[in-house]
Formats: C-alpha cells, sequence, structure tokens
C-alpha cells in the first residue's frame, strides 16, 4: 500500500436510539484523535440522504480514503454505505462499520460504560480501516430457470407467477399429486369460498403450463451451487404405472385385490382406497400410482395368479419393472414451499384422541363436512357403540398450540378461524345441534375475519371461555372437563363429538430439506427468513427464498401473498440474466499451502478442492478457491495450520491489529 | 434471587398466567370442594389481598396431585400459589393441631407419623435385610418411606420385597433406621423452612452412600427426590421400575396363580409426575392367571384418590363424595376383585373408601407387592 490512509470516521445519533446511551459527540472527539484519522462527525441518521451525502463530500473534499461509520449493526446498512462510498469514487471495500447500537447502545444502560465501550469499539475499527485492500465483486450468468419446492397452494402460485413470466420452472412434489392440505379442505374461511373450486384451476394450470415442469411423486436429492447457478438432482420416484400410456381410468382401482383396505391419506384415514390409487378425484396429474408399501405384488412378489391391475388395465400401463429415475437441471433461484403438518392430537393423551372415535380433528371435521368426502358430507360419528348424527358437539381451541407442555408456544393463526367455519358448516347440516366452542381467545385478525365471527356467533354458536383440561367417557357421552372461566364455574360438559382445534407444527420430515439447502430454523422451529420485517421471504442463503406454511403458521390469503413475494424475488436474478459474487472471499497462499485439506473438509460451502500445481518442478497439490461458492465465513483459515487460506477484507494482518487496538485501552 | 426476596408474583410467575381455565378445569377436587385454583393465580396478584387468601379453607383440599401443573400450557404450577398461601398459614402458627403434631415429628423423629426413630427398622425383624453402609458399593439403595415403615397396614410392601430380592440375587441394600423423610407432604403442608433442611441434610446423606441408584417403595418420596432434590448425585427410580428390569430378564418366577380381575389405580406421584404407566401393568399381567382391567380414566386421566397433599392430616370440609369413593364405585362396575396400586396412600384411602361402602367381601384393595408377595417361592 503506497498511499497514506486518511481516515473519516462518523458517528450516528440513530436518533436517541444510539445518543441516548452514548455520549455521540465524546465519541467523535475522540476518534479525531486517532492515528490517521482525518474528520470524525455525528449526524442524526447517518443511514439517510444528507448523512451520505456529508460522506461523500468528505470524501471528495479532503480526499478521504477509508471510511469507518459507528452506526448500527453491517448486516443492516453495510451494502448502504459500500454503495455511497462508491458513488464518491472510492473503493467500496474501504468501508469499516463500528456497530455500536446493538453492541453498546441496546445492551448498557449505563452512559458512561456505554460511551467507553463505543470509544474502544471506534478505535479497534481505525486500526482495521487503516489496513483494508481494495476488492472487486465480480458478475456472472444466471440460470433462467426456478426451482420449486412442495405443490400445495403456496407451491403452485409461485409456479404460476414465474411461469408466467416466462421463465422455466421445475415444481417438485412428494405426494403423487399436487394441491397439498388446501385440497383436503371444504369451504375456505372467511368468505366460505369452495376450497376445490378455487384450487383446482390452478392446479390443472400448473401442470399444462409451457413453462412448468411438473415433477409428482419425486424428491429433491442434491442441490449444489449458488444463485444464479444452482444444479439440482430430483428422484422421480418409480410409480410402476407408465406415466404416458395411463389414460386415468381407475379401472385397476376398481379392481384392486387390497380395495378399500388401505387407509386414505387424503381422507385422513376415515376412507378408504386401494393399493394403485388416485388420491383425491381431482387430483393432478390424473395418473394412478402404485403404493409399495400396500400393493400385494410388491410387498409379497404375489397377488392372486396375476396383479389384477395388469389384467383389467387395457392401456397396458403398469410396469412393476419400473425403476426409480434420476434427472439433473439447473436453476438460478429456488423457492422452498414444503407446508406443514397438523398437530398430533395423540401428543395430548388427557384429550383421549387415540382412545375415542368421537374425538375428532380439525383436519378429519374438514373431510368429513365435505361432500366428496367419506361419508359424502353427512356428519356422522361412532361413539363407540353406534354410527349417529351427533347433536352435542363442542370445538376446543388451541390443541398443540400456545402450549408449552408441547413445545409449541406460537399461535397457529388459522384454528381460530376454521373452527369458526366449521361451526358454520354443521349449523347448515345439523339445525338443532348444540354447538360450543371452547376458546381462550379468539384471534380473528385478517380481513374480514371479526365479522365472520360476529356471524357464526348469531348463528346461535356458544362461545365458552375456557381451555378443556381432560375428556373421558361416561355412558356413550364424552365429558369435557373444562372451567367456563368467566363464570368461574368448573363443568363437566356431555358432549357425542368433539373437533380439536390442532394447530400447525413443522413438518416432522423437515430436517431432509434443511440439511439439502442449509437452512435454518427460528426458535419455532419452523424455516427461518433473513429477516422478520424487511427479508420476509429470503433466506441467508442468497437465492433460495420460503413461500407458505414452511416459514410459519398461515391462512391461504397470506400463504398466496407470500408465494407471490417469494416469486417476484426469485425472478430478480432470472430478469438480469445475471449475479453479483461476494468479493470477501477466502485465497490460497499457493506456495505456503501443504495441501493437507483440512480447509476442505471443513468449509461449509463446499468452496474449496484440492489441485495440482507445478511448484519449482514438483507436482504437488494445493488448495483452491471456488470464489461463486465461498461465504467468506472464515472456517478454512481457523482450520489452516500454516496460515496459508484466509478471506479478504478479513486477513490476519487486518483483524489482529483490530484485536490489539481493543485489548490495549482501558 | 433467593426465594425470599421474590414477591409472590414473581415466585409463582403469576404474570405468565393466560387465565385459560386448564386448571381448574382439569382439578379432581372441583367436583366436591370450592376450590379454584385459578382464582388463586389471578388474585394472588394482589399482594394485600394474599392474608385474605391464605384464610380460605379451600386451600387445604388442594390434593397437591398436580393435575393443574401438568396440564397448564404456559409452565406454571398453580398448585404452589396454594402451598405458598399454606406457608403463610404455618408460618403465623395458626394450624390444625394434627398438622402442627405431624411436623413437629418429622423434626424430631425423622417421621410425620409420630413414631420414634429407633423404631424405623422394627419392620425388619425377623427377615434377612442387608442394610447400607455409607462408602460401600452397592446397586440399589432402598429407600422405605415413613408410611410403609409404620404403618402395620402396609409394611407388608417392604417385607415382601425383601424376600423377592433375596430370592432372585439382586445386589441391594436398605438403610437402617437413620433413614429420614423425603419430606413429600411436609412439602404440601407449606413447611418451606423444615422442607430445605431436610432436603439438605437427605442430599448429605445419601451422597455419602456409593449406591448406583436410589430405589423408593412409594411414589411419593420417588417424585419428590427427583423433583425437589438437585444436588443428588444418583438417579432415584421407583421400585415397580426395577421389578419390570428382572421381568424382562426373566428373573421374576411366580408360584401359584390368582385367576382374579384386576384393575390398577395409576398414583398421581407415579403417573401423572413421574410419567411411570406401563411398569405397574407388566408387573400385574405377569401374575399367571390375573386379567387386567382398565378404569376409563386411567394413565394421564387418572383420578387421583385424595391421598397426597397433606390431607392425611386435614380433613376435608365437604360432605360430597370422596374421590376414593368415586373410584371404589367404577372399579365395582368394572367388575373388579381387585383394586392394585402401587402407593401407601392410595392403600390408605381407597381401602377406607371400599369398608365405607360396604365392599369388603367382593373386594381388595392391595398395593402391588402384597399381590406379588403371594406368589414369591419359598
Ligand atoms: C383443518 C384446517 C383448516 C384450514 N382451513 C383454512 C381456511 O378455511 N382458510 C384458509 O385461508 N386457510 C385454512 N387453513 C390453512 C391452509 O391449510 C394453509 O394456509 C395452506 O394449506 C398452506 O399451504 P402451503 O402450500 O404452505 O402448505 P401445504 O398445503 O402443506 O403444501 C405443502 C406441499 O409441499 C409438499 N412437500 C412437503 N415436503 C416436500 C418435499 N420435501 N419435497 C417435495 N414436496 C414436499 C407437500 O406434499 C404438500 O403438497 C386450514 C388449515 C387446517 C389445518
Ligand atoms: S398388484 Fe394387486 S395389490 Fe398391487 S395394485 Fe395391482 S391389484 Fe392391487
Ligand atoms: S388461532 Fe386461535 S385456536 Fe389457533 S392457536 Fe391461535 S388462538 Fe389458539
Ligand atoms: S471462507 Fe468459509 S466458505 Fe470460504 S472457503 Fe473458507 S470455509 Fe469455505
Ligand atoms: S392452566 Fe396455567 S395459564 Fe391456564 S389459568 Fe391455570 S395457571 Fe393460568
Ligand atoms: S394439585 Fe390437584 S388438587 Fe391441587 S389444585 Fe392442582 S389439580 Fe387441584
Amino acid at each position: 500500500m503506497t498511499e497514506k490512509p486518511k481516515v473519516g470516521v462518523y458517528v450516528c445519533h440513530c436518533g436517541i436510539n444510539i445518543s441516548a446511551t452514548v455520549d455521540v459527540d465524546a465519541v467523535a472527539e475522540y476518534a479525531q484523535k486517532l492515528p490517521n484519522v482525518v474528520v470524525a462527525r455525528t449526524y442524526s441518521y447517518m443511514c439517510s440522504d444528507p448523512g451520505q451525502s456529508l460522506i461523500k463530500n468528505d470524501i471528495r473534499e479532503l480526499g478521504l480514503n477509508r471510511v469507518v461509520v459507528a452506526s448500527c449493526s453491517p448486516r443492516m446498512h453495510e451494502p448502504t454505505f459500500r454503495k455511497a462510498i462508491r458513488e464518491a469514487g472510492i473503493n467500496p471495500y474501504f468501508l469499516e462499520m463500528t456497530n455500536i447500537r446493538e453492541q453498546c447502545s441496546w445492551v448498557h444502560e449505563d452512559k458512561e460504560e456505554g460511551t467507553a465501550k463505543a470509544k474502544k469499539l471506534v478505535k479497534a475499527s481505525v486500526a482495521k480501516a487503516r489496513l483494508l485492500e481494495a476488492l472487486e465483486s465480480k458478475e456472472v450468468d444466471a440460470e433462467p430457470a426456478a426451482l420449486i419446492i412442495g405443490a400445495g397452494i403456496a407451491g403452485i402460485q409461485a409456479a404460476l407467477d414465474i411461469a408466467d413470466a416466462g421463465f422455466k420452472v421445475y415444481l417438485v412434489e412428494k405426494t403423487p399429486s399436487v394441491g397439498g392440505r388446501m385440497a383436503q379442505l371444504d369451504k375456505t374461511f372467511p368468505t366460505l369460498d369452495c376450497s376445490a373450486c378455487i384450487l383446482t384451476p390452478k392446479m390443472v394450470d400448473c401442470a399444462s403450463h409451457p413453462n412448468i415442469e411438473l415433477m409428482s411423486y419425486s424428491e429433491v436429492e442434491k442441490v449444489d451451487g449458488f444463485i444464479g447457478n444452482f444444479d439440482v438432482k430430483v428422484r422421480k420416484k418409480a410409480r410402476y404405472v407408465d406415466f404416458g400410456k395411463c389414460t386415468g381410468c381407475g379401472d385397476c382401482a376398481a379392481e384392486c385385490r387390497v380395495k378399500d383396505r388401505i387407509p386414505s391419506e387424503f381422507d385422513q384415514g376415515m376412507g378408504k382406497r386401494s393399493a394403485i390409487y388416485l388420491p383425491f378425484p381431482q387430483a393432478v396429474p390424473a395418473k394412478y400410482t402404485i403404493d409399495p408399501e400396500s400393493c400385494l405384488f410388491l410387498t409379497r412378489g404375489k397377488c392372486g395368479k396375476n396383479p389384477k391391475c395388469q389384467e383389467v388395465c387395457r392401456a397396458e400401463a403398469i410396469n412393476f419393472d419400473q425403476e426409480d429415475e434420476i434427472v439433473e437441471f439447473k436453476v438460478g433461484a429456488i423457492i422452498v414451499a414444503t407446508g406443514f403438518d397438523p398437530f398430533d392430537a395423540s401428543r395430548k393423551p388427557e384429550y383421549g384422541y387415540a382412545d375415542y372415535p368421537n374425538v375428532i380433528t380439525g383436519m378429519e371435521m374438514e373431510r368429513l363436512v365435505s361432500a366428496s368426502g367419506p361419508t359424502g358430507g353427512k356428519v356422522k360419528v361412532f361413539n363407540s357403540e353406534e354410527e349417529i348424527e351427533p347433536k352435542e358437539i363442542a370445538f376446543i381451541n388451541c390443541v398443540g398450540s400456545r402450549d408449552k407442555s408441547v413445545g409449541n408456544e406460537y399461535c397457529s393463526r388459522v384454528c381460530c378461524m376454521y373452527t369458526a367455519k366449521q361451526a358454520h358448516l354443521i349449523r347448515d347440516k345439523i339445525p338443532d345441534a348444540n354447538i360450543r366452542v371452547y376458546y381462550i381467545d379468539v384471534r380473528a385478525f385478517g380481513k374480514g375475519y371479526e365479522e365472520f365471527y360476529d356471524r357464526v356467533r348469531r348463528e346461535n354458536i356458544r362461545y365458552i371461555r375456557g381451555n378443556p383440561s381432560e375428556i373421558f367417557k361416561r355412558g356413550n357421552k364424552l365429558v369435557v372437563k373444562v372451567e367456563d372461566t368467566l363464570t368461574a364455574t368448573p363443568l363437566e360438559d356431555e358432549v357425542d363429538l368433539v373437533v380439536l382445534g390442532v394447530g400447525l407444527e413443522p413438518r416432522a420430515d423437515m430436517r431432509q430439506v434443511m440439511d439439502l439447502l442449509r437452512l435454518s430454523q427460528s426458535p419455532d422451529r419452523f424455516f427461518l427468513e433473513a429477516h422478520p420485517k424487511l427479508r420476509p421471504v429470503d433466506t441467508a442463503t442468497e437465492g433460495i427464498f420460503l413461500a407458505g406454511c414452511c416459514q410459519g403458521p398461515k391462512d391461504i390469503p397470506d400463504t398466496v401473498a407470500q408465494a407471490k413475494a417469494a416469486a417476484s424475488s426469485a425472478m430478480i436474478p432470472l430478469a438480469r440474466g445475471k449475479v453479483m459474487i461476494g468479493a470477501q472471499v477466502a485465497t490460497v497462499n499457493e506456495a505456503t499451502c501443504r495441501g493437507c485439506g483440512f480447509c476442505v473438509n471443513i468449509c461449509p460451502y463446499t468452496a474449496i478442492e484440492l489441485v495440482t500445481v507445478n511448484r519449482f518442478g514438483n507436482e504437488v497439490e494445493v488448495a483452491r478457491v471456488n470464489e461463486a461458492l465461498c461465504k467468506g465465513c472464515g472456517s478454512c483459515s481457523a482450520a489452516c495450520l500454516s496460515d496459508s487460506i484466509q478471506p479478504k477484507s478479513f486477513r490476519d494482518r487486518q483483524i489482529l491489529p483490530q484485536i490489539a487496538a481493543l485489548g490495549a485501552m482501558k | 434471587m433467593s426465594a425470599e426476596s421474590q414477591t409472590f408474583t414473581e415466585r409463582y410467575d403469576l404474570l405468565g398466567c393466560i387465565q385459560c381455565g386448564r386448571c381448574t378445569g382439569g382439578c379432581p377436587v372441583t367436583v366436591r370442594a370450592n376450590l379454584n385454583v385459578r382464582r388463586f393465580v389471578n388474585d394472588a396478584y394482589y399482594e394485600e389481598k394474599l392474608d385474605e387468601l391464605a384464610r380460605q379453607a379451600e386451600i387445604w383440599d388442594c390434593t397437591a396431585c398436580h393435575t393443574c401443573a401438568v396440564r397448564c400450557p404456559k409452565g406454571l404450577k398453580p398448585l404452589e400459589v396454594l402451598l405458598g398461601l399454606r406457608a403463610m398459614i404455618i408460618e403465623s402458627g395458626k394450624v390444625e393441631p394434627t398438622v402442627r403434631d405431624a411436623l413437629q415429628s418429622v423434626l424430631l423423629e425423622g417421621n410425620p407419623w409420630e413414631k420414634s426413630r429407633a423404631a424405623r427398622s422394627d419392620w425388619m425383624e425377623g427377615l434377612d435385610v442387608k442394610i447400607a453402609e455409607p462408602g460401600v458399593p452397592v446397586e440399589n439403595l432402598f429407600f422405605v418411606c415413613c408410611t410403609i415403615a409404620y404403618d402395620p397396614r402396609v409394611q407388608a410392601i417392604a417385607k415382601n420385597i425383601v424376600r423377592l430380592l433375596n430370592k432372585t440375587g439382586v445386589d441391594y441394600a436398605f438403610l437402617d433406621d437413620s433413614e429420614t423423610c423425603c419430606g413429600s407432604e411436609v412439602y404440601t403442608l407449606g413447611e418451606e423452612g423444615l422442607f430445605e433442611m431436610l432436603v439438605e441434610d437427605n442430599t448429605e446423606y445419601f451422597n455419602e452412600y456409593s449406591a448406583k441408584r436410589i430405589v423408593t417403595l412409594s411414589p411419593h418420596c420417588f417424585t419428590t427426590y427427583n423433583v425437589h432434590y438437585p444436588d443428588l448425585n444418583k438417579p432415584v427410580i421407583h421400585y415397580t421400575q426395577l421389578l419390570d428390569e428382572l421381568l424382562k430378564e426373566g428373573k421374576l418366577v411366580w408360584k401359584g396363580d390368582l385367576p382374579k380381575k384386576i384393575v390398577f389405580h395409576d398414583p398421581c406421584y407415579l403417573g401423572k409426575q413421574g410419567g411411570v404407566y406401563d411398569e405397574p401393568r407388566d408387573l400385574l399381567k405377569s401374575i399367571p392367571g390375573a386379567e387386567l382391567l382398565e378404569f376409563e380414566r386411567c394413565r394421564e386421566r387418572s383420578l387421583c384418590c385424595e391421598g397426597g397433599g397433606g390431607k392425611m392430616w386435614v380433613e376435608s370440609e365437604s360432605k360430597k363424595e370422596r374421590l376414593a369413593e368415586t373410584r371404589i364405585k367404577d372399579a365395582k362396575a368394572l367388575g373388579a376383585d381387585i383394586v392394585a396400586v402401587a402407593c401407601p396412600f392410595c392403600v390408605l384411602t381407597l381401602e377406607d373408601a371400599m369398608k365405607g361402602l360396604g365392599y369388603e367381601e367382593e373386594m381388595r384393595v392391595a398395593e402391588i407387592m402384597e399381590l406379588l408377595g403371594e406368589f414369591i417361592e419359598a
């Protein structure tokens, strides 16, 4: 470095966020006296336009070549100030941020302590800033295609938006049909549109759209690469039915030897299906699948003399020799839309869900009220003696939500409303039923929700404030043990049917996707977004986005809104056709690298490989960094025994003086 | 922060409560007493009301079954608010003489039954019992329990287990008369100071023995050690867990048979609080000829017999049917010949109820170890 460092220090008030606990003027005064500091200033909002202009002017007028901004977290405004100094003509990496908000003012109460710490941190930043090097970020091409994992309403909507914009979409769905949970719903709150009526057209669209390649009954096995350039490997599971030949006539299922003996997942186990099946009549694609777990031929090697399905299929589509197929392709962006699991009610044994057939979940109630459901839409339950039309019906809210005893502290956001919806639907079907809803708080926050709740109550649905503690049987009645908390009356309420308003949980199998894409979880165990307010559909990994209930419980309107947001974010790199790759990447000193490969194993982004080079006539192995994959995390540097691999901007010679500066001051 | 300097609100996390009512909804005594524990959680927030709350008779109706605590969605232990109020009464000295005497007896003699400490091992007479010594390694260190040690009605639990252990060759030892009350009932009666002392002394006492684990005969001791003794240096199990291990290893062989219908009553301190449900059932099922029935309200939904929470020393004012009576009637309706339990308190309350109802001729209440005792080969 030939040029002498000329540092400008800018201390932000952040309104009173910082200045209330840190004496910013004292910090600036102190900074002014540090070596190489040419100017130190304070300003109310450094990130504002005038704040940025202040810095730019100083660069131009005082010839600054290094800038230290003491304000908030670099996660917040590093890009802002990089851009500002670049506009003023200096390399954007000649910036060092000092976090005196999260690390000082927000965690200290004593102004003197806060100020002293802020001074220390600024001193350390100045020490490092003097040693920064100029870096350039590069651009690479982006593949104009997207991968969407999960084809519930979130995945379907995102796929349609991206495909309509003219990009290729690979839509991967684990089960034999698209549709997700919404396909199982009867009507939807608060407008009571029929779920199938609004969903089926979209399902059909995503199968017929020229830009969408739908891969149902498939799973993503591997993802490598980085934003703009992800290499994807998908396993299409064998259906044992030739996709091209199957006409969807259903003759096979009608004749299957285990017909009506296999619990139907779609009907929550209340209806039965064959081993060869279409999950539900409107399923997309309308192709049959043989379930390898229940097919006689596939489990025992024998189905009568000849497999019945094969005998009856006129299209000759049954093929027991079919094998899984692996397909590989490249995409520029990925959207995760894997949805949720309903809470497993048997985890609250006090409600007797596992013991009593007339204690059912909200998901089961959706199928029971549905005209296409296992009872043809008749609400009938077995009270363990006979099948009856229930007259005394109790709904219980918050089952498995807001409940530390099952590890779910969050509110599931849809159960209050779907309970109201189901109470309304039952009122229609059984006009003389006594229906009550046991609740703690009714959360009707969405558009039209409170109005819907008002309407439902006036349909003679009793809302009783109290969360039941126990359910047991007395004669052929269920006893709900509960307190009416508004009148402080403990009750033993005798009913024919209990509907548990089960909440939404992260999927039990989410780990597979998590490991595949290196996603993180928030404390509620759903996938973690990059920022809860400002980057709600992004993940920590660039180019990977979240949509729908995999990120947290939500209703259909919010799911669709989020899907559209994820689609538009995903389209940014696709539309630009190019992506920037980070400049703060690791570099290898090939002269000292011993080729031990420690860094190769430690790198969480598989960014390093060993390559053979010629060193003074000898073939030796050394580490080489793929700059597109490297995130500059520094793990390799910590692992390297010969200090040969170090991230730019975080080299030993840059951070050791920074650390020394922290230690040197009392 | 030490317990003393905390306010009631902080100590019991009263602000964590959302007044959902699950505690009162699940509380078994609401069918016969006026107790509404949710209201106490609500009202105890107002410090000026505490004295008045402590004087409410119903705070003594709580059986410490812990249903409220197990069900609370916000992690509160509502019953502890009642115990805190009891503590205020204990401190003021205005307690019933029965309670005072029981506590005095724990302090002086190490048991609440006003028996002399020297007589604690009398039940061992005529038996070949291995006695533990500090520092001498042993696998299973047995803790008998004050009630089993002194009450002739339930001493058979201890006696039979000794016979069975001697037979199976398990490495075990019992404590001698230096064994002291675990404090379960001291805790629920609200004598906080005495309980703290017991925890300290007993922890020190146990930690001197080099045993792999402690085996308790009563679920009350089992849960008390597991929940309230953070510094014990060995795990604590209930004897049904040990016997179930032996059963699975094929080491329990029964002689004779018992062609009877047995229904098992889950003790609150073993089931709801200890999470032990299957082991006692497996043992009962192993008795040749026995048929195991289930109460409608079993396992996590079991009905409390009202034996805990210091109820041995405080009579309820309610004249309504006792829960133990409800339980016996349910057993009768099921057609059970034997109501089996795994807790000395349950034996006493349920047997009392059975006699009161006049079912003595056709029915029997028995602790599991009493039953098994009949099938140990001589
Ligand atoms: C009982 C009940 C009633 C409801 N009623 C209403 C209502 O009336 N109105 C309303 O607005 N909301 C309602 N909801 C909420 C609604 O169901 C959700 O908002 C919606 O289903 C969320 O859609 P999603 O696409 O995020 O998730 P899902 O519907 O769960 O879809 C996720 C999809 O991803 C697939 N998938 C999962 N993992 C993988 C993987 N690894 N690879 C490939 N594919 C994968 C799944 O198979 C599934 O098809 C209700 C919810 C419940 C439980
Ligand atoms: S082989 Fe037999 S069991 Fe299997 S799908 Fe065909 S008919 Fe059904
Ligand atoms: S939405 Fe309603 S029922 Fe569901 S968890 Fe929240 S408050 Fe409970
Ligand atoms: S800095 Fe991190 S991401 Fe980059 S090569 Fe090293 S270990 Fe891998
Ligand atoms: S169960 Fe817990 S949260 Fe609910 S009212 Fe009782 S103490 Fe409060
Ligand atoms: S411990 Fe049992 S008896 Fe006491 S308040 Fe709680 S639920 Fe009621």
